[in-house]
């Protein structure tokens, strides 16, 4: 059996490369990505620790943490989208104005 | 070396150098193409771990759904190729500092932690578990969950849709 360990070390990886991308980025769509992949990075870690534990409890979380993301990725790419149509820009220094 | 630590290995390899295309890559496309990996490699760790239901919905979900959300999203906005890395606003050294002192945190605490190894836990189907949780002691954050989700749709219909303008609109 791979150590709880290892895997926590991967989530961590994968955690901060996704923090990478929300810091050195600047467009919107590729920010979003590195969200999720900080979102997967941290389910991977609750049900690293679910197997660690023989306990259940890791797994649902990772159930309530996927429907957020979906809620997340619905809205924000509509929000995207509609900046967009209304910007012609997904670069977020240029999104500086609340309306317009 | 044993058959399940070359698995973990190897997927392990697939999820980080799909994680640093799509965090660092050129192209819009190549990134949202790379995520598929990072999501295939995860579901592949979770199927790992013994979390089969998980793995199953990992794959269902984020590929079959939020994925595809993604590209069309990359689709609808055009411009692909000419994406600047760089962030003018923070700077590399901010940056860099900021990933360093996170990357250290999480691994002093990994480092630091005493895990306790239980016996080797029993390789067996979890839906059964899951199903009891959800509909036992987790009841109302299913249902809070279930809640959410029917109002971000509502959300996205709403803010997404066509604006009408013109003597309709004013109605």
């Amino acid at each position: 059996m791979v150590p709880t360990s290892y895997h926590l070390i991967l989530s961590g990886i994968l955690f901060t490369i996704g923090v990478t991308g929300v810091l050195l980025r600047r467009n919107i769509i590729i920010i979003f990505m590195s969200i999720e992949l900080m979102l997967n990075a941290v389910n991977l870690s609750f049900v690293a620790l679910a197997r660690h534990f023989g306990n259940m409890d890791g797994q649902i979380i990772v159930f309530f943490v996927m429907s957020v993301a979906a809620a997340e990725v619905a809205v924000g790419l509509a929000i995207i989208l509609l900046v967009f149509r209304g910007r012609e820009t997904v670069n977020v220094d240029e999104l500086n104005l609340m309306r317009w | 070396m044993p058959l399940e630590a070359l698995v973990f290995y190897l997927l392990a390899a697939l999820t980080i150098g799909s994680a640093l295309i799509v965090a660092l890559s050129h192209n819009l496309v190549y990134s949202a193409f790379a995520l598929l990996g990072t999501f295939m490699g995860v579901a592949g760790l979770y199927a790992l771990l013994a979390a089969d239901f998980v793995a199953v919905i990992q794959v269902m979900l984020y590929i079959g759904g939020i994925l595809v959300l993604i590209l069309f999203a990359v689709m609808l906005t055009h411009r692909i190729a000419d994406v600047d890395v760089s962030n003018r606003t923070v700077g590399r050294i901010p940056a860099v500092l900021i990933l360093g002192v996170v990357g250290t945190v999480m691994g002093v605490c990994i480092g630091t932690a005493e895990w306790v190894q239980h016996a080797e836990p029993m390789v067996e189907p979890t839906t059964f578990g899951i199903g009891e949780a959800f509909l036992g002691p987790y009841i109302l954050p299913f249902e809070l969950a279930s809640v959410v989700l029917l109002v971000a749709l509502i959300g996205a219909v709403v803010v997404s849709r066509k604006e009408l303008r013109g003597p309709m609109a004013d109605g």
